[in-house]
């Protein structure tokens, strides 16, 4: 059934912390590995080792570079399903493949039922969806629905592939329903936002935005000034003062 | 968006199988002839099922496709499969009636009438129900689909009536130059729109980093193109836009007009009509396709949706 559910009380998705993020592609190949492996078809390349390598993947980091001068910043951009609450993949689709979970709302493809048209990949502003090249399919983020329910996976285990991996912590899952959960917190405290709010998906993953820079002191100093800059602590605060008296 | 041939043909030719069915269903030539009967059957049930096996081809699963009529309740694809089989039922029955027993009721045509109207409107609501392609999200786009269907299915009535040797009225030719005059009117209006749309979306909405200053893509996330690339940052249409329009009007605008004023009423000159104008949609239904932005390619270095001209 693929018309949207009445808005769940649990709201689980991701926060994505563009400030901490290093870009380092960990998430990326972590969410791969989980997801080509598990579930369904796997995530298939086409060409892997040729000159123009392709294939599906869930979860994608881009680069952006914001502001002008010595403003400039680089965030490093991760990108995966947004698990929206007005999902406009889910009514698209003709199948009823594409559907929203009423219990959490986790947006997931029956890969069963797909006919592989694409349409829902047309209506997705985000890019989250990919037709897998081999299977014919759609392939998408399942906010890794097989571990986080896992009673098989130690607990710490229980959370999705490209959060498990984050060497940084940029990536935070949880419940948005709940507005005492951390990662509601995080974004009240941070001003987490949504991600292209006017095309009226709402989007349940949040963004956080990159911290402003500190201001570095006005003129920066040199290793060699600092060095010299700094007083000596006994035996050679003595020995300083006993040679600044010689001569 | 990708131009796929499979869609492009599959719009054009069940629009135009959709339209002629539509002047044929009220009645206005005459079947007794057991000929002219199986050529308009044929006729008919071969562009809309031509067109509609032509738009199971682009699927992963084509052996699915049954599944596609299921979601009506939500989805515009799945209301173009209902109400087109439904109109392929009906015409069935309506072609069946006209052979055992002789003209349909004039109500039966109108009724078959309302579903071609809601069949073709499903279809262009497909893509006018997505809002990530703001040139597409546009109130004209299902209008300029219905025009071209009733545009398309004049001509080919006309060329009908001038083959089977019957009387063209006069008020079907005039109908026709307004619904050709009508629809290029439609057209242009709708690439006006296109020219001067403003989207609101931007790569600044898209990362949400507007409020640091001006945003720009730095590194994409792969090395080589992906399948959102392939099927949504089509440009080579773009590049050729003005003179592929031109081409379309010419081929599916003023060549059918010359054709219909100077055919006097021959079957060959009025079948060149169509074929012209068919020729034309196909041309403007790649440029439909082609010409589109998807707001996707915010992510991937387009800065604003708009096509600068």
């Amino acid at each position: 059934m693929t018309s949207l559910p009445e808005p769940s009380a649990i709201k689980l998705g991701l926060v994505i912390d563009l400030d901490i993020c290093v870009g380092c592609q960990a998430c990326v190949v972590n969410c791969k590995e989980w997801n080509t492996s598990g579930y369904g078809a796997p995530l298939s390349d086409e060409s892997a080792y040729g000159a123009e390598p392709s294939g599906s993947w869930l979860n994608r980091v881009h680069a952006f570079e914001a502001g002008v001068g010595e403003d400039v910043k680089t965030v490093h951009f991760p990108k995966s399903c947004l698990h929206c609450e007005d999902a406009p993949c889910v009514t698209a689709c003709p199948t009823g493949a594409s559907f929203k979970r009423a219990e959490d709302g986790i947006v997931l493809v029956n890969e069963d039922w797909c006919i592989g048209c694409g349409l829902c990949a047309w209506s997705c502003p985000y890019g989250a969806r990919e037709m897998d090249p081999a299977e014919g399919v759609m392939k998408k983020c399942t906010l890794c629905v097989d571990r986080i329910y896992n009673e098989n996976l130690p607990e710490e285990d229980r959370v999705p592939a490209c959060v498990r991996t984050c060497p940084t912590n940029a990536r935070h899952f949880g419940d948005f329903g709940d507005p005492n959960s951390d990662v509601s917190i995080m974004v009240a405290e941070r001003g987490g936002f949504d991600l292209l709010p006017e095309q009226g998906t709402k989007p349940v993953n949040k963004y956080l935005p990159p911290r402003p820079r500190r201001k570095s002191v006005d003129q920066p100093m040199s290793l060699l000034a600092m060095a010299d800059a700094a007083t000596p602590k006994g035996f050679w605060q003595w020995m300083d003062n006993t040679l600044e008296k010689l001569g | 968006m990708h131009p796929a041939w499979s869609i492009i043909f599959f719009t054009s030719i069940s629009g135009l199988g959709l339209g002629l069915a539509g002047f044929i269903v009220l009645g206005l030539v005459n079947l007794t002839f057991f000929l002219h009967f199986s050529v308009a059957m044929s006729v008919v049930f071969g562009l809309i099922g031509a067109g509609l096996l032509s738009s199971t081809l682009h699927l992963g699963h084509p052996e699915r496709a049954w599944r596609a009529l299921s979601q009506w309740r939500s989805s515009w694809l799945s209301r173009e499969g209902v109400l087109a089989i439904l109109v392929l039922a009906l015409l069935s029955c309506w072609f069946a009636f006209t052979f055992f027993i002789g003209p349909p009721p004039l109500w039966s045509g109108f009724l078959i009438l309302v579903l071609i109207i809601a069949t073709v409107y499903a279809t262009s609501m497909i893509y006018g129900s997505l809002k990530t392609v703001s040139c597409w999200h546009h109130p004209l786009t299902p209008v300029c689909y219905l025009m071209f269907s009733a545009c398309g299915g004049s001509l080919a009535f006309l060329s009908m009536l001038a083959l089977f040797g019957q009387t063209i009225p006069g008020i079907l030719t005039e109908i026709t130059f307004a619904f050709l005059i009508g629809t290029w009117a439609l057209k242009f209006a709708w690439w006006w729109a296109l020219d001067h749309s403003v989207s609101v979306s931007t790569v600044e909405t898209a990362t949400g980093l507007g409020a640091m200053g001006k945003v720009r893509s730095l590194m994409p996330p792969h090395t080589s193109e992906n399948y959102l690339q392939k099927e949504m940052g089509f440009v080579v249409a773009r590049r050729h836009a003005i003179k592929l329009r031109y081409i379309s009007i010419f081929l599916g605008g003023i060549l059918p007009v010359i054709c219909v004023i100077f055919s006097g009423s021959s079957a060959g000159v009025l079948s060149m009509a169509s074929i012209f104008h068919i020729m034309g949609v196909f041309v403007e239904r790649w440029l439909f396709f082609a010409e589109a932005k998807h707001v996707v390619t915010l992510y991937y270095g387009d800065e604003q949706l708009s096509i600068a001209r």
